[in-house]
């Protein structure tokens, strides 16, 4: 067993607590911008059913955000505490940018969240609304400083290196604008705004299924189901498009910039010129060889090199110590891009059947849509696995390698807490999975109540059943 | 000119700590409380007098880590393995609480777990804490540019006792809190548990100055010399103050005064701790300008820092104002 070193079980730890953690702020960043567009509309159009959804996805919302909040708290300190050689050495780079996340995302939103969740009553709509925009801002730009950070460790650029071996800061734009990062950042949110659109289609979806099936409850709001349906299909038709371009723009990036990365996605231990295009196979990384391989011939050249004649690199055109490991990304890359093309078939199908008349009663579709609600988030992680697995086995691409980055610390230390981590992540996310999707069984009613009416006056406002019924009664009692 | 950068950032980060200290130490404090006040909705509104801030107050902390790692990476790489283990109690405590916010309330029941999570969440996170302060002061070990030590050196019954210090130290901010927030019997409860915790706080704060100077020669030192002096001096002054003032508002019934009095109370205290360490960042041996990042990492968060610091500064106080008021008043929470 001595693979399971102080090494390992950190890199494990890392990477068990990022997985876990990147669902929320994937689902956060879509699901601020709706909010928003929702208390937009509401305000421009007066329509009462965007007010409803509204107060519908708010409560769905802040279940998640403070998941998201207390995942993302573990991560700061995990730098230091499993990754210290990493943290003293990255650090006048690295830091200042995290630095500033907290400063601009971290503070936006919790400092909004509040007005947003419970203050709409106090503040008047206009400051809500404002507030609703900053939280939306405020995940933005979250994303923005922690893709600039992940980007910089994939493609540095901008530093110089001191005599304590330090990486320091020579030029920021440079730092934070470097090589991949634009086309990262892009990836990255349009991969949130679709994972939302998944979530919000499929409970649409759930929702005008019961319909179908005489079982909806009823105070339910159709035309709030309806309307979230159609908005959640028009962002599939319409992003995921943009998001096949996007993803073909990074993995163009970082051939140039990682191409033992882009050896191990394509599943190439050789190198071949012209490429093709290796559809499925088995790498055996022992031996070097890629079993029971499918493969179009000259395919990799065009998607890659937009030429017919173009070569790629396989692994063999660098040192052995440096390869990455194949499978996870090879396998998760062709998930990833699996779902892409599953999300661009749905949308497609949307744009056709609205075009009909018939996008809200075609079980097959409905089907469809509720099926693919996890999808995003399985595509988020499978993404997140090629792009940090492909880059290792360095933690700053070809300068820092990963063994060279750990904390003196002993294997059982990292052990005892990684099997803590386990269990109490287990227990409180499949806790509020649970909850959420107890949430999203409900259906969105007309007049939603907020979460000011009287009690249980908050936390992130579960108002129960009996009382989100019957506001009105509820205030009553107290007026 | 010659600015010192990394002095600069030393003061705003010991600000940003003693932002997190005062700010989250109430809301931790009213979970240490927590099992002590029956009801559930007694229970529902300790929780809803903190739970429109709590989240905000938190990111304090992330922003005095994320801070060390910006500009004493040195520091932030040998403290963190140091402390490995209260460091990652105390990760896991706040996740557990933190989640209770959210979950309490989908479940309605007589026995309800995430009483538990948020309660024993937060008396975890802040014995942790304390444990964190006591290791931190007592020294620690290093070699080169990292730590040099084992994954237990940092447990001793100093860091028990600073740990145990921070519990009752929050308690008796969240007690005062509740006091200023709540009404009927939550209140009643906390003017009851106020005056006792406070003298523990006291006591607590006696036995570990004395200690502290028996600890490090250099600690003894600096007390006894100027300008150090004034810690020796003017510090148990004010601190018998804000402890008067405490008793004094207490017994006025005036709901603001026993709050402020005692963040009062951790002001001082934080400051005189902050004077014994000065200028070492891991005592003995790495002093904040070992420890800075180049000036030209400083300069660039900083830029920032000087707007947005006040920014925050002013839009947290704008949350709490919107959220003024007792929990319980029939005009607060519902339209």
């Amino acid at each position: 067993m001595e693979w399971f070193d102080a090494l390992n079980l950190s890199r494990l730890q890392f990477a068990f607590t990022v997985a876990l953690h990147i669902i929320f702020p994937a689902f956060t960043i879509g699901l601020a911008s709706y909010l928003f567009v929702l208390n937009g509309l509401h305000h421009f159009t007066r329509k009462t059913v965007y007010l409803d959804l509204f107060n519908y996805w708010k409560k769905i919302f802040a279940l998640s955000f403070g998941m998201g909040v207390v995942s993302g708290l573990v991560m700061t300190y995990q730098f230091g505490t499993n990754w210290s050689v990493f943290a003293d050495k990255v650090g006048p780079i690295l830091g200042p940018i995290m630095g500033y996340e907290v400063l601009t995302a971290f503070f936006l939103e919790a400092g909004f969240l509040g007005v947003m969740l419970f203050g709409r009553q106090k503040v008047g709509e206009r400051l809500h609304l404002f507030a609703t925009g900053m939280v939306a801002f405020g995940t933005f730009a979250s994303a923005f400083w922690i893709l600039s950070i992940n980007s910089w460790m994939q493609t540095p650029d901008g530093f110089a290196i001191n005599e304590a071996g330090q990486f320091i800061p020579v030029d920021w734009m440079k730092v934070i604008f470097n090589p991949s990062f634009p086309h990262r950042f892009a990836h990255m949110v349009l991969a949130a705004y679709l994972t939302t659109a998944f979530v919000v289609g499929g409970v649409g979806a759930y929702h005008l299924l019961k319909l179908r099936a005489g079982k909806a409850d009823g105070s339910m709001s159709v035309e709030a189901v309806k309307k979230m349906f159609s908005m959640a299909m028009w962002m599939a038709a319409i992003v995921t498009p943009i998001q096949i371009f996007a993803g073909d723009s990074q993995g163009l990036n970082t051939l140039q910039h990682q191409p033992m990365k882009i050896a191990v996605i394509e599943g190439h231990f050789e190198s071949e010129k012209p490429a093709g295009l290796v559809l499925f196979g088995i790498p055996n990384e022992e031996e070097a060889k890629m079993e029971y391989k499918v493969e179009i011939p000259l395919l990799g050249s065009i998607i890659l090199r937009h030429s017919l004649t173009g070569g790629l690199q396989g692994l063999d055109a660098f040192p052995r110590a440096d390869w990455p490991p194949m499978a996870p990304p090879f396998y998760a890359f062709r998930v990833m891009v699996g779902i892409g093309f599953l999300m661009l078939a749905v949308g497609l199908w949307s744009l056709y059947l609205r075009r009909k008349g018939k996008l809200y009663d075609t079980p097959l579709m409905l089907k469809a849509a509720l099926l693919m609600s996890p999808a995003g988030f399985v595509a988020v992680i499978a993404g997140w696995i090629v792009t940090e697995v492909g880059r290792q086995p360095y933690t700053v691409y070809g300068l820092l390698r990963t063994e060279d980055s750990l904390s003196p610390i002993t294997t059982s230390m990292v052990a005892t807490s990684l099997v803590a981590f386990v269990v109490v992540y287990f227990t409180l996310f499949t806790a509020g999975l649970v909850y959420i999707l107890r949430q999203m069984r409900q259906p969105p009613v007309a007049s939603e109540p907020t979460m000011d009416v009287k009690l249980p006056t908050r936390a992130a406002g579960f108002v129960p059943p009996s009382l989100a019924r019957k506001p009105q009664a509820a205030r009553s009692n107290h007026d | 000119m010659m600015i010192d950068f990394p002095l600069i950032w030393a003061g705003l980060i010991a600000f940003a700590l003693l932002a997190y200290v005062v700010l989250d130490g109430f809301d931790l404090g009213v979970g240490i409380l927590f099992p002590f006040v029956k009801g559930q909705d007694n229970r529902d509104q300790m929780m809803n007098s903190v739970a429109p801030v709590w989240d905000g107050n938190e990111t304090w902390l992330v922003l005095a880590g994320g801070g060390l790692f910006a500009v004493f990476p040195l520091a932030y790489s040998i403290i963190m393995p140091a402390l490995y283990i209260p460091i990652f109690l105390m990760l896991l405590a706040l996740v557990f609480r933190g989640v209770a916010f959210e979950f309490r309330f989908k479940v309605r029941g007589k026995s309800n777990f995430w009483d538990l999570a948020f309660a024993g969440g937060s008396t975890v996170a802040a014995f942790a804490q304390g444990m964190v302060l006591g290791g931190i002061v007592e020294g620690i070990a290093v070699q080169g540019r990292s730590y040099a030590g084992g994954a237990w050196d940092w447990f001793s019954p100093f860091a028990v006792l600073t740990g145990l210090a921070l519990v009752v130290g929050y308690a008796l901010l969240g007690a005062t809190w509740l006091i200023l927030k709540t009404e009927g019997e939550v209140q009643q409860h906390a003017k009851r548990y106020a005056p006792r915790l406070l003298i523990l706080v006291l006591a607590a704060m006696v036995v570990l100055s004395v200690w502290t100077a028996t600890l490090h020669e250099y600690y003894l030192q600096r007390w006894l010399v100027w300008p150090d002096r004034l810690y020796t001096l003017i510090v148990p002054v004010l601190v018998l103050a804000c402890a008067f003032a405490v008793f004094d508002g207490l017994k006025r019934n005036r709901p603001g005064k026993p709050y402020l009095a005692a963040v009062g109370l951790f002001v001082v205290s934080y400051i005189g701790l902050a004077m014994s360490l000065f200028p070492y960042l891991v005592p003995p041996s790495v002093t904040l300008w070992e420890a800075a990042a180049p000036d030209k990492s400083l300069q660039f968060l900083l830029v920032g820092s000087v707007v947005l610091i006040p920014t925050i500064l002013a839009y947290t106080a704008y949350s709490y104002w919107v959220f003024r008021g007792k929990v319980g008043d029939s005009h607060g929470y519902h339209g």
